[in-house]
């Protein structure tokens, strides 16, 4: 097993108390396996990529544990994983096409990062560049500012930026998101080819586009309300979903051909419940139409079947 | 109902605004009563600035744009408000239209008293339960409550209930769900859909969403670099793509009864320039582009009833596009729409 997470908890420190992004998450990812990580925005889906990178104020560490290819991942001490970020774990945060530094060129970007280190920027160029090719980037976008790249530019540079030391887990949030449709196949392309070349070794596919998804990862884990859904084979997760939300959730996606008013789609009523202070049992059963006395205790989250993960009291029933 | 005749619009750019940019370039299309029209294209594409010009935010370069045969240019004071109350537009981030301070009805009173000072309290109250009523919204759920209450679906259909309190007959609405989760995006679109069949309100609904787009509209604008590059009915657009940008786009589509096909899509001439020729000539996958789509921008050509492409190579496809792996393809995207 490549990463092992087990009853992670993250916490955001608000003045009126703690907001529960992220209560106890467990799941592992293989070698090689791309995990997409989807969900409504608030449900914690961000909150959990970052705090395997940088978990920083206000999100406060409330407990569990990391482990990396057999070690444990120091996530609660910033000094301590200073030297494994990008180095072992890259993120590629959302937005972080537009964050590149619009007064530095490229190649100095490049530079600093890797000083920062302790890589001499030299001993990489030659890697750096075969990459750029690969990605059919020029090899004077090192010279050239970020203004002078459009937004696909951008984010396959900051692609290949994250992955140069070749890290055993990417986490990439929204990477494909606020790109037009060919420039989102490219991108997600070429997240797929990073991991055959094995530039790395496994990868967290944040995106809220479950049909993006569906498109370039291996397996899918749907959060709700900072709680773990359903995790399974993307295949089996969108053919037979098991957890109530992630039917509906599927369901309210349009179908190739489908129309207004010959196949209506329906969303999901409701909101999600405030994570300040969560309503005990299963968060998704107010809004939940198949809801039964036991859904005021909270289900576990537990396997159905071979790498079918599902927290439902009826999935779980239904399998037993 | 609405008429855009080659209406052009060009952006001075540089200190001296030496160099221009034409942002749309001689677009030419119509939306009809009760017609759903969806204006496709990515970033850059003037989709947006087509919105706005119609809007009456940006004035036109040239051409001209008509609203029940009267062009809207014309409009000035007193003309131009009454053109608002005809036509009103909703856009893509409902959290920023919205003034966090107040609460979120707020924009309901504004309407009132620029539109409607003589109603009497308890008609304009039934009046504006009926508009919450029509967008699937629960008055009790929405009045009185401020803007980080309310969720991004139901501030949407706030706005689309504000601009309904007008008695519009043509909403344009941009991006208006590409900021909205899965499970409310449905719900403001269906509120969209069911307005159009019981109010016959047109909609000029701009996205860059080729499946949402899809799902509500009638038809279908493809624009590329400000240009027109096909239209049409949707399902003729959608069943038989014709021009090589559609044919790229749909099978960029990310779906979830297909995967993406093995072949990559080019990428390297993403440098936009102006050109004399056709907008898509440095991305152009067709085997026999020559001199002529270098110098000469083709024009829309109605290739079947109600389906017109701009594209000099048009004969080409009957043999098959060629595709960069050199497979050949034919009906691509055909699993969308009837064909």
């Amino acid at each position: 097993m490549a990463l092992t997470v087990d009853s992670l908890r993250v916490y955001y420190q608000t003045l009126r108390g703690e907001v529960r992004a992220l209560d106890g998450a467990t799941f592992s990812l293989a070698d090689g396996e791309i995990m997409g990580l989807a969900g409504e925005s608030g449900c914690g889906k961000s909150t959990l990529g970052r705090s395997l990178v940088l978990l920083k104020p206000p999100m406060a560490y409330r407990g569990g544990g990391v482990r990396l290819d057999g070690e444990d991942l120091p996530i609660a001490d910033r000094e301590k994983m200073a030297p494994l970020r990008l180095a072992k774990i890259s993120i590629i945060p959302q937005y972080a096409m537009n964050a590149l530094n619009p007064t530095c060129k490229i190649g100095r970007l490049v530079e600093d990062l890797l000083e920062a280190r302790g890589v001499r920027a030299r001993t990489v160029v030659p890697e750096l560049k075969r990459r750029l090719d690969l990605v059919e980037l020029p090899p004077d976008v090192l010279r050239m500012y970020p203004i002078e790249l459009s937004g696909g530019m951008k984010q396959r540079m900051v692609i290949v930026l994250s992955t140069l030391l070749n890290p055993s887990l990417l986490v990439a949030d929204e990477v494909t998101s606020a790109l037009d449709v060919c420039t989102q196949r490219a991108v997600g392309k070429m997240l797929v080819q990073f991991r055959d070349r094995g530039f790395v070794r496994s990868m967290i596919v944040i995106s809220h586009d479950l049909s993006v998804l569906y498109q370039i990862t291996d397996s899918t884990l749907v959060m709700y309300a900072g709680k773990l859904a359903e995790k399974a084979p993307t295949e089996v997760l969108v053919r037979s979903p098991t957890h109530p939300y992630t039917e509906m959730l599927i369901s309210s996606l349009p179908e190739a051909g489908g129309r207004y008013p010959e196949r209506k789609l329906g969303g999901i009523p409701g909101s999600p419940p405030p994570l300040l202070d969560p309503p005990a049992g299963c968060r998704f059963a107010p809004r939940c139409p198949i809801t039964v006395d036991r859904c005021a205790e909270e289900p576990p989250f537990v396997e159905i079947a071979a790498g079918h993960w599902v927290a439902c009291w009826k999935a779980e029933r239904d399998h037993a | 109902m609405l008429e855009l005749e080659q209406v052009t619009k060009t952006y001075r750019l540089g200190a001296f605004g030496r160099k221009s940019l034409r942002a749309v370039d001689g677009a030419t299309f119509g939306v009809a009563r009760g017609e759903v029209v969806a204006l496709i294209g990515e970033s850059g594409s003037g989709k947006t600035t087509i919105g706005k010009l119609v809007l009456r935010l940006l004035s036109a370069t040239g051409g001209r744009i008509l609203f029940a045969d009267k062009d809207i240019a014309s409009y000035h004071g007193r003309a131009l408000k009454d053109y608002y109350r005809r036509v009103q537009g909703v856009f893509q981030d409902p959290f920023s239209s919205f003034n966090p301070v107040f609460k979120a009805d707020r924009v309901f009173g504004v309407v009132r008293r620029e539109y409607f000072p003589s109603v009497a309290g308890g008609e304009w109250q039934s009046k504006l339960l009926d508009v919450l009523k029509r967008v699937g919204l629960n008055p009790s759920e929405v009045l009185g409550k401020y803007v980080h209450q309310l969720s991004g679906g139901q501030l949407q259909r706030l706005l689309v209930a504000r601009a309904l309190l007008l008695d519009i007959e043509l909403l344009v609405a941009d991006e208006v769900i590409s900021m909205l989760d899965a499970s409310t995006r449905v719900d403001v679109l269906n509120a969209l859909a069911s307005l159009k069949e019981d109010r016959r309100l047109s909609i000029l609904f701009i996205t860059h969403d080729l499946s949402l787009a899809y799902y509500i509209s009638d038809q279908a604008v493809i624009l590329y670099r400000g240009a027109i590059v096909e239209r049409g009915r949707i399902e003729k657009v959608y069943g038989n793509p014709l021009h090589p940008y559609t044919q790229v786009l749909m099978a960029s589509v990310p779906r979830l009864d297909a995967k993406w096909e093995s072949s990559s899509v080019e990428l390297k001439c993403e440098l936009v320039e102006p050109t004399v020729g056709c907008v898509f000539f440095s991305r152009c996958l067709f085997p026999r582009r020559d001199a002529e789509c270098r110098t000469r921008r083709p024009g829309l050509q109605e290739v079947e009833p109600g389906h017109f492409v701009a594209c000099w190579r048009q004969g080409s496809r009957t043999s098959g596009v060629a595709h960069p792996s050199g497979e050949k393809q034919q009906g691509r995207g055909s699993s969308f729409g009837s064909g």
